[in-house]
């Protein structure tokens, strides 16, 4: 968890100054982030902070104001299509899985826009990380447990072959022992040349394999930093980590 | 009862109930793909109907013009929506698509019109205008609501009806008309009479059936339909357009009813105004397969029709009202099998 | 600028009563508003019926025609007074309203709408091949209202008998909204499992707006027939039934003024369009569907939720709302005298769904004055669980007993009124509901006017009290500065505290919180915590799910772990975690 101090230099994702409406109400103030080359950036803070508006706002499922570069693109005029097929992925919170469909063909349906001849090796990239995957393939997705179907939905995202997987909230009602899991896949998928956005109320899971982090509060940025320095701020400690809770979930 | 009788009422019963088994089909297919009540779906049967019969007389038909028209009007639709960043691949598809298409179609019938020309080329003719229109329909009517209720688009739904309805009234007519069969041959069964169209149209149902199950269940456009059906976002979220799988389900349903229209018009006296009816039976048999099966669809449809060819025997000035009527007991039924559904509307 | 509610209502009034008195008014314009009337009153049932309580209904029509022909045939072939028939006429439409209704209310989903084209296409056709009502030809020589030597055979004065209906109508309607009453079936149209848990009886209460929505149509239907002075079944057939849903949705399908403004809409365009385009392109007549379609589709587009909120969000006025006083009391919920000590007993409960075992042989209690904690991972069962207890599901097998009787698969409606209530996993308030009305609903058991004292402002004391009750369970929960936003614009995390408000408002012996800490910050998880402590020490029990394990383990004093449905752990906070099977299938390696 180290290098990339100055990712600048190398922004895949790029946004400045954004602002994101919900009708009346400006969810995201006047927000600046930046996502490199193979790393792990994870935005913590109580839900209703804006940051799952952000990360759908960046996607093309919300209007955005402000700039939106992606791999040197201005992604701001982009349909959500167009956003994945330049490769960048976004695993939502509620994973909007095709619940009545396969695991196969959930996973196939996510290699829907890269040719039909690198479908096969994303399959057996996706069923290397989530062997489990590969045991239900031919199971509903409707039917699979809270985890597995976190793991579809990340394997679903992976299976398009992005450079940036943006993940809401992938711990949510899951089990501790699950959300562990999760965490690690995730810290491998840097090996894979993907780069994390990663949203999570678990702040403390978040900033554990987190490069970069950014600290969100009632729509805006309030903090900025290397993940272990966040980590060690008192106010994200006293607001967000809460004090040791003797056996707290265990990551 | 007289045997005969009944053999034959079933006869006929299979042959409607394959009709509106197609239609059934259709209405099955947009609903989940779009969330629209397609209540313009006996438009189409009656478009495809009429435009053939037109063709087959020598005339040239109104629809032709329509859908070159609606495809000017799709093409400002798709420039109005893009106009902040006009891509050269997009301006190239909107006018491939919206211009192109229907301007060749438009000349093709035009040039055709009045020689004598085979009844395949005015099928292909006939199918081709028809498809277009469902395209364009979606695409100026449904696409930039798209977001909102069901309730929002069914009442669209209805507004493209009457639209639809006006100008079959102004393209075809009052009278009524019929078209050529696609084959005269006929031979007989015992007591029944099989005519090359009855065999026509069973054939075609089933031919029907079994591509949506393939398509369905094979094809990756086929999965990627069915997954947009699932879930809208989802389907975005791997790059599907969802808007081009509305626009791919109205065509399909456009073909479809158009494809029910040329097969009845030889059977039937068709006048601008009769699809709507027709439409409405299909869609009993859709809403008793719930909206959501195909199988459950094509049998329900094929009730409807024989339950409609014995009561418009016995009771013939009730049929209407038992046809309707029918689907309230099944509705029942079904909502009482699955009662804690929690809906989570608008 | 605040203004009285009541005040534009007045003058809209007193504008319309003068309108026949202006010198040089054309009498057509008056044919033109005697229609508005007879259809705003047909849209304003379905205001109630679809745009506010979800119900989408093809059928209205239909209903017409009932109380069309009732006095067609009762004033030309019994001779009754028109009068006299107003009543039957009402009547008639109710009857079949219940009859369709019982049938239809319990569709789900678009079976509803798609059962009433069936109905409403088959009662046309019955209309038109009944020999009493005439066939197609229908009944003519209707004898028109009189009032002593007054004959309303003019569009003028007919006009009057029209718009008093249509503003008692409106006044009426906007008085059953805002109520006990019409909290419920607003309720109901986000679907119907949270107005069950606070006693709102769905099916009874859908009936009773398509019973309403019916009896207004019946009413357009007999000031029709007396009007034209003739019935045939034309204007009562699936078309109309689809114009009228029309007129409803382009006015603003949740307004009752909407119905109103859509009448006047479709009304007047459809005239315009008759009168002047064959003028402009000559005589086909028709052009006149085809414009009316394609305005019909464009103005969707431009104002998909009608005109009449498109309309109010440019207008400077803001409804005035008052702050409920805070003086009034509810009487407590009468409880039992002797209260045993184990509130909830769960023994042995079983839920299957086809082959799935959601809810395995789960045993476990909850005592009186007690905060458990039911952990696991998703899908475990928790909250199918919550839902047996409640009676949203049925247990196939097991028995759950409260306060020592078993409650025997007892629908929600009977358990809350136990003195059970819950809060849900996905929040279920009702987004366009300020704080204080979806709190309000919590209260619902504890209120007793209906619908018709509510139409006729009877139950304001009641209601008075329910609101008060309302705002001190949110204030007590810290959300008095939300009490007059609107649900859907507070955050996920208030929303579910504005949940546990509305569990409050129940006056609860326990209470079933579905993941309330979810969403929460560190700081406001510890004040929830402390806010259920206090609830304990005052003498309730709480049940609930929740995974941030923090909290559970400071909080709960016993906790139950389910795993695939099967409880695989119970004990004390210190004792789970140290248990080697927790650890092992939820906790993972303890820090």
């Amino acid at each position: 968890m180290n290098g990339h101090t100055n990712p600048r230099t190398a922004a895949l994702l790029s946004v400045s100054d954004v602002h994101v409406a919900y009708g009346k109400v400006e969810a995201v103030r006047a927000v600046s982030l930046d996502v490199a080359d193979n790393e792990i950036v994870t935005i913590v803070g109580a839900n209703g902070a804006g940051k799952s508006t952000l990360l759908n706002a960046i996607m093309g499922i919300l209007p955005l104001k402000g700039t939106a570069a992606f791999a040197g693109q201005d992604i701001a005029p982009l349909d959500i299509e167009d956003r994945v097929a330049a490769g960048l992925s976004l695993v939502p919170e509620h994973r909007e899985l095709f619940a009545t469909m396969n695991v196969e063909d959930n996973l196939q349906l996510g290699a829907f826009r890269i040719a039909k001849s690198k479908a096969a090796a994303a399959f057996e990239r996706v069923y290397h990380l989530f062997p489990r995957l590969k045991e239900r393939r031919k199971q509903l997705a409707g039917t699979l447990s809270g985890g597995e179907q976190q793991m579809l939905a990340m394997g679903r995202a992976l299976m398009g072959t992005p450079k940036l997987l943006m993940l809401d909230e992938p711990s949510l009602g899951l089990a501790p022992i699950i959300v562990a899991d999760i965490f690690r896949i995730i810290g491998e998928l840097r090996a894979n040349g993907v780069s994390v956005l990663l949203v999570e109320q678990n702040a403390r899971a978040a900033l554990e394999i987190a490069d970069r982090a950014y600290v969100m509060e009632l729509g805006e940025f309030i903090l900025s930093g290397p993940a272990r320095e966040i980590a060690a701020n008192a106010r994200v400690a006293a607001s967000y980590l809460g004090f040791q809770h003797e056996g707290a979930s265990g990551i | 009862m007289n045997t005969t009788i009944m053999l034959f009422l079933v006869q006929d019963g299979i042959t409607n109930g394959a009709i509106y088994a197609l239609l059934g089909l259709a209405l099955v297919l947009v609903f989940a793909v779009t969330r629209v009540i397609l209540i313009p779906q006996g438009e189409f049967v009656t478009y495809g109907a009429l435009t053939y019969a037109s063709l087959s007389a020598g005339q040239f038909p109104g629809t032709a013009r329509l859908a070159l028209a609606m495809g000017i009007v799709a093409f400002g639709f798709d420039i109005y929506v893009a106009r902040k960043s006009l891509r050269r691949r997009l301006v190239g598809r909107a006018i491939i698509v919206n211009i192109a298409l229907p301007a060749i179609v438009f000349a093709l019938t035009y040039a055709l019109v009045g020689h004598p020309s085979g009844i395949a080329v005015n099928i292909a003719l006939s199918l081709a205008i028809v498809a277009m229109i469902g395209l364009f329909l979606y695409r100026i009517a449904f696409q930039p609501i798209a977001h909102t209720s069901v309730l929002v688009l069914l009442i669209a739904s209805v507004g493209c009806h009457l639209a639809m309805q006006g100008f079959g009234l102004l393209f075809f007519g009052a009278e009524g008309q019929r078209g050529p069969a696609l084959s005269n041959a006929a031979f007989t069964l015992g007591p029944l009479r099989f005519t090359g169209q009855s065999i026509a149209v069973y054939v075609v149902t089933a031919a029907f059936i079994v591509g949506l199950w393939l398509f369905f269940g094979f094809t990756l456009t086929g999965k990627a339909l069915r997954a947009t059906a699932v879930n809208r976002l989802g389907a975005r979220l791997v790059g599907i357009r969802t808007t081009l799988a509305g626009q791919l389900a109205f065509l399909m349903a456009a073909l479809i009813g158009a494809v029910s229209g040329i097969l009845i018009v030889p059977i039937t006296t068709l006048y601008y105004d009769t699809g709507f009816l027709i439409g409405l039976k299909g869609f009993v048999a859709a809403i008793i397969g719930g909206l959501v099966s195909y199988p459950l669809t094509a049998v329900a449809a094929l009730v409807v029709g024989i339950v409609e060819a014995f009561s418009s025997f016995y009771a013939s000035d009730f049929k209407e009202v038992i046809v309707f009527t029918l689907i309230l007991p099944v509705l029942v039924l079904r909502s009482l099998a699955q009662p804690a559904v929690e809906e989570e509307k608008d | 600028m605040a203004m009285p509610q009541r005040l534009p209502i007045l003058l809209f009034a007193l504008v319309m009563a003068a309108i026949p008195f202006v010198p040089g008014m054309p009498p057509f314009w008056i044919v033109l508003l005697d229609n508005i009337g007879l259809s705003a009153l047909v849209a304003m049932g379905l205001v109630l019926l679809t745009g506010v309580g979800g119900l989408t209904s093809f059928g209205q029509a239909a209903f017409c025609g009932f109380g069309a022909y009732t006095t067609a045939v009762l004033t030309t072939t019994y001779g009754l007074s028109p009068w006299l028939t107003l009543p039957l006429s009402l009547l008639v439409s109710g009857i079949a309203a219940v009859v369709l209704g019982l049938v239809t209310v319990r569709l789900s989903g678009h079976y509803l709408p798609l059962g009433t084209i069936a109905w409403g296409i088959g009662l046309f056709y019955l209309f038109s091949k009944l020999e009493f009502l005439g066939r197609n030809d229908g009944i003519s020589g209707i004898p028109p209202l009189s009032i002593g030597s007054l004959r309303m055979i003019d569009p003028g004065t007919i006009y009057f008998a029209i718009w008093i209906a249509v503003l008692i109508a409106a006044l009426l309607t906007m008085n059953l909204l805002d109520s006990r009453t019409g909290r419920a079936i607003r309720a109901l149209r986000r679907g119907h499992i949270a107005a069950e848990a606070f006693g709102v009886h769905a099916p009874r209460a859908k009936l009773l707006v398509f019973i309403y929505a019916a009896v207004l149509a019946g009413l357009s239907g007999w000031l029709y027939a007396h009007f034209v002075r003739a019935a045939n079944p034309t204007p009562f057939g699936a078309q109309a039934g689809i114009e009228y849903l029309f007129v409803a949705v382009v006015g603003g399908a949740g307004y009752v003024w909407g119905g109103v403004l859509g009448a006047a809409i479709v009304v007047i365009l459809k005239e315009v369009l008759q009168s002047y385009l064959p003028l402009i392109f000559g005589g086909s007549s028709q052009l006149e569907t085809i414009v009316f379609g394609i305005l019909l589709v464009t103005l969707l587009q431009l104002a998909p939720t009608g005109v009449w909120p498109w309309l109010m969000a440019r207008l400077p006025f803001t409804p005035i709302r008052k702050r409920p006083d805070m003086s009034l009391t509810l009487p407590p919920r009468s409880r039992a005298t002797a209260t045993p000590s184990v509130l909830l007993q769960i023994d042995h409960a079983r839920k299957q769904f086809g082959g799935v075992i959601a809810v395995n042989d789960v045993s476990f209690d909850v005592q009186a004055r007690e905060i458990v904690a039911l952990i696991g991972p998703n899908g475990a069962g928790k909250s199918t669980t919550f839902n047996l207890i409640t009676g949203v599901l049925t247990a196939s097998s097991g028995r759950i007993s409260v306060l020592g009787k078993a409650i025997n698969n007892a629908p929600p409606q009977d358990i809350v009124k136990l003195g059970i209530s819950r809060t849900f996993q996905h929040v279920k308030l009702v987004p366009d509901m300020t704080v204080l009305e979806n709190v309000a609903i919590g209260a619902h058991l504890r209120g007793h006017c209906g619908a018709i004292s509510s139409m006729f402002r009877l139950d304001r004391a009641d209601e008075a009290r329910l609101l008060a009750e309302a705002a001190r369970q949110i204030e007590r929960v810290g959300l008095g500065e939300q009490i007059n936003q609107l649900a859907g614009s507070l955050s996920l995390g208030q929303q579910r505290i504005v949940e546990i408000a509305r569990a409050l408002c129940v006056d609860p012996i326990l209470l079933l919180l579905d993941e309330p800490a979810a969403g929460l910050r560190h700081m406001e998880k510890q004040q929830l915590a402390s806010l259920l402590r206090q609830l304990r020490d005052g003498g309730m029990s709480v049940l609930l799910v929740e995974h941030d394990m923090g909290f559970v383990m400071d909080l709960a004093d016993r906790i139950v772990v389910l795993d695939f449905g099967t409880k695989i752990a119970e004990g004390t906070p210190g004792a789970i975690k140290s248990n080697p099977d927790v650890i092992k299938a939820y906790l993972g390696a303890v820090a």
